[in-house]
C-alpha cells in the first residue's frame, strides 16, 4: 500500500458521450487531509468527484483508492474504505434519520445480520459527531436544511470509511449552516484523521478549509497546493475568469479573494472607481 | 418509551433491529386479516357464524356447513387474500424502485400486458359459436406470459447503461397505453359476448377461483414473497438514489433487475387468477408507509396484510351487496381506488 495518498487517478479521461470533461488526468489526494475542488462551473470538478466514487465509469485510465484500482475491487469493498455524499440527496417521505443513518452499515450487512453490535456502535457515534441524537426519531423530510444535510453526513460516517467524498455538501445552507457542515468536517479529520475530498463553490471557505486545493480547468489540473500557495489574482483570472484582489483573511489568515465588479462603492475617493 | 428491540440470535449470526411500533402494527393488521378472512367465509347466501367457521376449519361442522366452506368460498377467499398481497407488494417493491408513491402494476404497464394476452386469447381461441377451442384454463398462463412479455419489454426499451427509474417509468406508460389500445381494438372487432367476457377479466374478479388455483397460486406467491423479504434491504438504499446506493456498495443495476423480476412475477400470478383488479398497488402500499414508515423491512408485511384485506373485502361486498348479482372485486378496489389516487395527486401538487 502506497502511503500519503488516499486516492490517485491514472491517465483518467472522463467524458459524457464524445465531449470530454477531463483528460488524462493523473492526481493524487494526500491521506488525513481535506482536499477541494475548485474551478468554474461545468469545470468537470463534480464528474471527476462522482468518476472517483466509481459513480461514473471512465472512457479510460483507473482510480486506485488505496493503491488499488477501483474497477478491480468489489463495489462493497470500496463501500467500506470510501464513503460518497452526492449533490442534494433526497430521502422518501417518513424515512426517520436513524433509518437513514442506518444504511450507511449496508456494506457491513447480510441478509441475516441486519444489526450486529458493531452496527449498532457506529450509527450511535455518528449519530454523536453529527449531533444528530436528539433527532435521530424524526423524519428527515420534517428537518430543517442543515440539519437534513448532518443526517445524510452522519449517513456516510456510519459507513466507517477512511474516505470520504462530499459532492457540494453546503449547496443550499445558509452561511450559518454553511459554517457549521464545514466545521463538522474539519472535526473529523482533525479528530480522525479521515481523508475528506469535496467541491466547493465558495473559494474562501476552500481556502479556510482546506489543506489541499485541487483547481480544474479545461479538462486538466490548473493546479494543485496549499491554499496560500496557489490561490492569487492569476489563478482566480485563469481558472474562474474573474478580475479579483486576494487579500488575507483578518480571521485565519488564509487567502481571502474579493472580486471586482459592479455594485455600490462607498469608499470616499479610494475605491475601485476612484 | 424505547422505539427499538434488539434482535440479535446464534452468537451475532443473525442480527435486526425491530421497530415496535411497526411490529404491533403488523400484528393489529395479522388479526385484522384473520378477521376478514373468517367473517368472509361465513357470509353469503347461506350466513355461517364465525365460531362455526373457526370449528370448521379444524374439521369440525355439518356435512353442508363443511361442503359450502370448502368447496365454494374457501378457495376463492384464499385466492382473493393472495392477490391482494402479491399487488401491494408488488406495488410496494415499485415504488420504492422508482422512487414514486404514485407508481403501480397498471400503470408501468405490466397488468395491460396481461389484458392484451387474454383478450387475445379470447379471440384466436374461439370458434364461430363463440365457443372456446382450448380449455379456459390456460387462460391464467396466457395472462402471466402477456405480463411477463411486457415488462421485459419494458426493462429492455428502457435499457440505456443500465435502467433508470424515469424511463422505466415513461417507458412504462407509454407502453401500458398501447396495450390499453390494442386491447380495446381486440374487443371491439370481436364478438360482443367475448368483449363482456373479457371486460369482466380486465376488471377483475376471484369469482369461480378453485383449490385447482389455490395449489398454483400459494407456493408461487409464497416464493417470490421470501424473496422480496430477502431483497427488501436493496429497496431500502435504492429508494436513497441511485448515487448513494452505489455510494454504500449495493450492486444497483442487478438488484434492480431481480427486483423487477419479483414483482413481475407477483403481478403475474395475481393477474392470471384474478384479473385486472386495480389500484390495490398503488394503495396498499401507501395505506401502509402511513402506518410504518418508510423502511422496507416493515413496510412489505404491512402493504401484504393491507393488499391482502383490501382485496377480501372488495370481493365480499361484491358477492353480497347486490347478492344474487356478482359484482367483480375489481369495480370496488377501483372505485375506493380511483378517489384515493385523486388524493394522492393532490396531496403531492405541491412536492
Amino acid at each position: 500500500m502506497t502511503t500519503g495518498q488516499a486516492i490517485a487517478t491514472k491517465d483518467l479521461t472522463l467524458s459524457y458521450g464524445d465531449t470530454i470533461i477531463i483528460n488524462e488526468l493523473n492526481l493524487e489526494i494526500p491521506k488525513g487531509e481535506i482536499t477541494v475542488f475548485i474551478g468554474g462551473n461545468g469545470c468537470g470538478k463534480s464528474t471527476l468527484l462522482r468518476s472517483i466514487a466509481r459513480l461514473l465509469k471512465p472512457k479510460s485510465g483507473a482510480v486506485l483508492l488505496e493503491g488499488e484500482a477501483i474497477a478491480r475491487l468489489s463495489t462493497k469493498d470500496v463501500a467500506r474504505k470510501m464513503a460518497i455524499l452526492p449533490q442534494s440527496p433526497s430521502a422518501p417521505e417518513g424515512l426517520t434519520v436513524l433509518q437513514l443513518v442506518k444504511q450507511g452499515r449496508y456494506p457491513y450487512q447480510t441478509w441475516l445480520k441486519q444489526w450486529s453490535t458493531e452496527d449498532e456502535l457506529k450509527v450511535k457515534s455518528a449519530l454523536r459527531a453529527t449531533g444528530m441524537e436528539e433527532l435521530k426519531d424524526r423524519t428527515v423530510d420534517s428537518l430543517s436544511g442543515g440539519q437534513r444535510q448532518r443526517a445524510w453526513i452522519a449517513m456516510t460516517l456510519a459507513q466507517d470509511t477512511d474516505t470520504i467524498l462530499l459532492d457540494e455538501p453546503t449547496t443550499y445552507l445558509d452561511m450559518t449552516h454553511q459554517i457549521e457542515i464545514l466545521d463538522l468536517l474539519f472535526e473529523l479529520n482533525e479528530k480522525e484523521q479521515r481523508t475528506i475530498v469535496m467541491v466547493l463553490h465558495d473559494l474562501n471557505l476552500a481556502c479556510r478549509y482546506a489543506h489541499n486545493i485541487v483547481a480544474i480547468m479545461d479538462q486538466r489540473v490548473f493546479a494543485q497546493g496549499k491554499p496560500e500557495h496557489v490561490i492569487n489574482c492569476g489563478l482566480v483570472k485563469n481558472v474562474f475568469g474573474m478580475e479579483c484582489e486576494v487579500t488575507i483573511d483578518p480571521l485565519f489568515g488564509t487567502p481571502l479573494c474579493i472580486p471586482y465588479g459592479k455594485g455600490r462603492c462607498i469608499l470616499k475617493g479610494e475605491g475601485i472607481l476612484g | 418509551m424505547k422505539k427499538y428491540d434488539n434482535l440479535r440470535l446464534l452468537g451475532g449470526k443473525v442480527s435486526f433491529l425491530i421497530d415496535r411500533r411497526a411490529l404491533a402494527i403488523f400484528l393489529l393488521l395479522t388479526a385484522a386479516a384473520a378477521g376478514v378472512f373468517v367473517i368472509s367465509t361465513g357470509t353469503g347466501d347461506m350466513k355461517i357464524s364465525p365460531l362455526k367457521v373457526v370449528q370448521v376449519f379444524f374439521g369440525g361442522g355439518s356435512d353442508m356447513e363443511r361442503l359450502i366452506i370448502q368447496s365454494f368460498r374457501l378457495p376463492r377467499i384464499i385466492i382473493a387474500l393472495l392477490v391482494g398481497i402479491s399487488l401491494a407488494v408488488a406495488g410496494g417493491i415499485l415504488q420504492g424502485m422508482i422512487r414514486n408513491p404514485l407508481a403501480s402494476p397498471d400503470i408501468i404497464g405490466i397488468t395491460g400486458g396481461a389484458s392484451v394476452a387474454v383478450v387475445g386469447f379470447l379471440a384466436f381461441f374461439s370458434d364461430e359459436n363463440n365457443a372456446l377451442t382450448v380449455s379456459i384454463n390456460w387462460m391464467p398462463l396466457a395472462a402471466f406470459g402477456g405480463a411477463a412479455i411486457v415488462a421485459f419489454l419494458v426493462y429492455f426499451l428502457a435499457y440505456k447503461n443500465g435502467v433508470s427509474p424515469i424511463r422505466l417509468v415513461l417507458i412504462g406508460i407509454g407502453i401500458a397505453s398501447l396495450m390499453k389500445a390494442l386491447t380495446t381494438l381486440m374487443m371491439v372487432f370481436g364478438p360482443i359476448y367475448q368483449a363482456s367476457q373479457a371486460n369482466i377479466w380486465i376488471t377483475g374478479t376471484v369469482y369461480g377461483s378453485n383449490w385447482g388455483n389455490v395449489a398454483i397460486l400459494v407456493p408461487w406467491t409464497l416464493i417470490l414473497l421470501i424473496l422480496a423479504f430477502v431483497l427488501a434491504r436493496n429497496v431500502n438504499v435504492q429508494e436513497l438514489g441511485d448515487d448513494v446506493a452505489t455510494g454504500v456498495g449495493s450492486t444497483v443495476q442487478k438488484h434492480r433487475f431481480l427486483l423487477l423480476m419479483v414483482s413481475t412475477g407477483l403481478i403475474g400470478g395475481a393477474v392470471a387468477f384474478a384479473g385486472g383488479i386495480g389500484f390495490v398497488g398503488l394503495m396498499a402500499p401507501h395505506m401502509a408507509r402511513r402506518l410504518v414508515g418508510s423502511a422496507f423491512g416493515a413496510l412489505l408485511p404491512a402493504s401484504a396484510l393491507i393488499g391482502g384485506i383490501l382485496v377480501m373485502a372488495a370481493d365480499l361486498i361484491g358477492r353480497t351487496l347486490f347478492s344474487p348479482l356478482e359484482i367483480p372485486a375489481g369495480v370496488f378496489t377501483a372505485s375506493i381506488g380511483a378517489p384515493y389516487f385523486i388524493y394522492l395527486l393532490f396531496k403531492t401538487r405541491n412536492s
